[in-house]
């Protein structure tokens, strides 16, 4: 197995931790892992973005051209990276403030409303692990038991109690990840 | 114990020196490798080990620091990133011509000049060819994991003790930057001072204590002296071609063109390897690990084998000119790069091969 | 008395240290810098430091003072001295540390490493031998040049307009509160020695006590820089040298002389 995901958004959208979580995860899983953020004087507000991959191999190249998938988080992102997806791969994405969706029919797409069931929530700052969540019922690549392992290594013991409220989150992700059909959006145009 | 862990390379470095038992880290922030002096500065290695980690006033004070601690054969090391390491070339200088052990790493970044905080490898030149001033060189090592960045502080250390010569762990912030797994070496304890005395006291300034005095220097007005100091170093550097010259070939046994690239292009290209297999072309990597000693023997060797070489590097090619020295004409060498802080991907890697290299006329 | 009564032990008047070496000093006849080093060395000698003692040189006239000092030394590139000395102190907090310096290493090339260790209030001695003028390499002006002092790279004399005043770093690091110890003496006359003999061991006992850094300079001559005689570069000195700079505790036990 190897997963070579772009995870791209706003910075403050906790773009960089959500690869984190998911490179620890599949470390806990006993997989090779690599984490290549894009670094910088990048402002909350301004773009980040994130490559992981997870594989059964040493990995070669931590910087890619093409990806397995995508985890989009706003339109830049999109502008930027829906066409990095692999034929046949996977672009998961928050519709939330996107105008231009994804056009691309050799892929398969999906929704997930991050920023909506965050709010429901209560609390935006477990957004990404909502997007996490849809992206592990998509590609259930690492299990739950070891994101949740991956979360206790990542976080400090300080910020333990809210693990059970970020594994409330993934289910949540998991739950409402929704298929989108490129045709439909086309004929509602 | 050692123990497995998801770190940054900057992190993974600066944790290795605490274990590596290293006595002194002296540093001035700048990006990409600030992680270095933050995790130590977070680690109180002070507590850890009496370890001392200072930030000085600039990178020159900071490598000044590395020489005077080096004078009395402590352990110590600074690091740096591109603009920061011109800065500490001074420093170098003298601590080659003193005849000093240290580590000094360079998180590269794009360049001249302030340049980007992005990747890149255009300082080879300044690593392996000299940088500072006077006929003295480097021994580098070019990491290309955070497993690297982690192991070849002790390396560097070894190798610094036992040329008395300063060497060079050049990175970059691709490297530095980048998560991956991770296992840290057990904890060395740092040598005590009365061993320090006993081991080094033939040269380090510890005090005048039951011999005649010590001096560090790298000043030698009489031209018979200097030439011989100059002659000496020359010595260290043909053993360290003869003794510790480091690399890895692979997929090489049946490869009919060789990429040949360092670091992170050495990742970058060994994707291209596979990428290249999946379409039926047989293409190997020699990745140097040492730059300078560089495996000249190796390239020569493998020259005999492949139709043609690209030497794959983020600049506009300088570590090129030792591949073509090294293979003596023998057969095509090409470069390939992106500079200024774009990161070559495997795609183009690839088709840098079939365009400059495969379908060339040349060969 | 007869010779053979002068050459008696008992009739010994004074003793070279042997922690100054038999080598020819390389400085120009009539230069404070021979006394200065005796003084420092006497001082280690008499405190019986100096098998824990570890010295930096500088780069300037008295590049070469390991070749006099018989304690061990490292030397330094140019104007870093106290970044040296910064790490040994730091890495060998027992020791007892000292830099020698001019002043273009100290107040030109090396004022950042000058003033941050003693921002830091590192635990040496920073021995500051002000003579105004860049010995070694051929009286070139310096920082402390005197204003319309003649050298070869102010040879119409030091124009204040243009190169600004001559600046005392001495006062300067004074005002830093990690400073322990700053003073100013002078090595001209038998009087001036003994009184920077006596700052000099004041300085080596507050790294004893780890009371932090130790500043003196010494204001000296440069006979050949300035193209007189030893003695009339003395009397130049005392007329012109020492208005500007004069001599005197600065700061003793951290806080300021008023």
């Amino acid at each position: 197995m190897t997963e070579e995901i772009i995870i791209a958004g706003f910075g403050g959208q906790g773009v960089l931790s959500m690869g984190k979580i998911l490179a620890y995860s599949g470390m806990m899983q006993g997989e090779e892992v690599s984490w290549m953020p894009s670094y910088g004087p990048e402002m909350r507000g301004g773009t980040a973005n994130v490559t992981v991959i997870l594989s059964d191999d040493r990995i070669s190249s931590p910087y890619l051209k093409v990806y397995d998938t995508a985890i989009i988080l706003n339109q830049q992102s999109m502008d930027k990276f829906e066409h990095s997806v692999k034929p046949g791969g996977v672009l998961i994405y928050d519709p939330n403030g996107i105008i231009d969706h994804p056009t691309r029919t050799d892929i398969a797409i999906y929704q997930i409303e991050g920023n909506r069931l965050a709010t429901e929530m209560g609390n935006k700052k477990v957004f990404n692990m909502i997007v996490l969540g849809g992206f592990l019922k998509v590609k259930p690549i690492v299990q739950l038991d070891n994101v949740i392992a991956g979360l206790k290594k990542s976080l400090p013991e300080r910020y333990h109690h809210l693990i059970p409220l970020n594994k409330e989150a993934i289910t949540k992700g998991m739950q409402h990840i929704i298929s989108y059909k490129v045709e439909s959006a086309l004929i509602d145009h | 114990m050692s123990e497995l862990r998801l770190m940054k390379g900057n992190e993974a470095l600066a944790e290795a020196a605490i274990r590596a038992g290293a006595d002194a880290y002296f540093g001035y922030p700048i990006t990409p490798q600030s992680e270095v002096i933050e995790y130590l500065m977070t680690e109180r290695p002070e507590e850890r080990t009496g370890m001392v980690v200072l930030q000085a006033e600039s990178e020159v004070a900071a490598i000044n620091m590395v020489y005077g601690a080096a004078s009395t054969g402590k352990r110590a090391m600074t690091s740096s990133s591109s603009p920061g390491v011109s800065l500490k070339l001074e420093g170098v200088s003298y601590l080659a011509g003193a005849e000093l052990p240290a580590v000094i790493v360079n998180v590269m970044r794009g360049g001249p000049g302030l340049g980007t905080i992005q990747p890149s490898q255009a300082d080879y030149f300044q690593a392996v060819k000299g940088g500072g001033h006077g006929d003295y060189k480097l021994y580098v090592l070019a990491p290309a994991s955070v497993q690297e960045m982690s192991d070849f502080v002790s390396d560097a250390f070894d190798i610094a003790f036992k040329y008395r010569a300063p060497v060079l762990i050049l990175s970059d912030g691709l490297i530095g930057q980048m998560m991956e797994k991770v296992v840290l070496k057990d904890q060395k304890d740092r040598m005590p001072d009365e061993e320090i005395i006993k081991r080094y006291g033939s040269w380090a300034t510890t005090g005048k204590k039951g011999r005649e005095r010590n001096i560090v220097t790298s000043l030698d007005l009489i031209p018979e002296k200097m030439e011989a100091r100059v002659h000496r170093l020359m010595k260290k550097y043909e053993q360290m071609e003869r003794e510790d010259l480091r690399y890895e070939m692979i997929q090489c046994e049946d490869a009919e063109y060789l990429f040949v690239a360092y670091g992170s292009s050495s990742r970058i290209a060994q994707k291209a390897v596979q990428l290249a297999r999946e379409k039926g072309i047989k293409v190997g990597l020699l990745r140097p690990i040492t730059l300078f000693p560089f495996p000249k023997q190796q390239l020569l060797v493998l020259a005999h084998q492949v139709k043609g070489i690209l030497s794959v590097e983020l600049s506009t090619g300088q570590m090129v000119e030792d591949v073509r020295l090294a293979v003596k004409g023998r057969v095509p060498v090409k470069h390939y790069g992106r500079t200024g802080g774009s990161i070559h991907t495997p795609e183009e890697v690839l088709e840098a091969l079939e365009q400059k290299i495969i379908s060339d006329g040349s060969n | 008395m007869e010779v053979i009564d002068i050459i008696k032990p008992e009739n010994q008047v004074f003793n070279k240290t042997c922690l100054m070496t038999d080598t020819t000093l390389s400085y120009c006849p009539g230069c404070g810098h021979g006394v200065a080093h005796n003084l420092a060395m006497e001082v280690i000698d008499e405190l019986g430091i100096v098998e824990d003692t570890i010295g930096v040189a500088p780069v300037g006239c008295s590049v070469l003072a390991y070749d006099f000092m018989n304690v061990d030394i490292t030397q330094a590139a140019h104007g870093r001295a106290p970044a040296l000395a910064t790490a040994i102190s730091r890495t060998w907090p027992d020791k007892y540390v000292f830099t020698y310096q001019g002043d273009g290493d100290l107040a030109a090339i090396g004022t950042a490493e000058t003033i941050h260790a003693c921002n830091r209030g590192e635990n040496i001695v920073i021995i500051f031998v002000n003579n105004g003028i860049y010995g070694m390499t051929g009286g070139q002006m310096a920082p402390t040049t005197l204003p319309g002092m003649s050298t070869s790279t102010s040879p119409y004399g030091r124009d204040i307009e243009t190169m600004g005043m001559p600046l005392k770093i001495t006062e300067l690091i004074a005002n830093l509160p990690g400073t322990y110890y700053v003073t100013r003496q002078a090595v001209h006359t038998h009087k001036h020695v003994r009184k920077a003999k006596k700052a000099i061991k004041t300085a080596f006992e507050n790294t004893r006590l780890k009371k932090g850094l130790s500043f003196i300079e010494i204001v000296s001559n440069c006979n050949s820089g300035w193209k007189m005689n030893p003695n009339d570069s003395n009397v130049w000195m005392e007329e012109n040298m020492f208005p500007y700079f004069p001599l005197g505790d600065i700061k003793v036990k951290g806080k300021l002389k008023q």
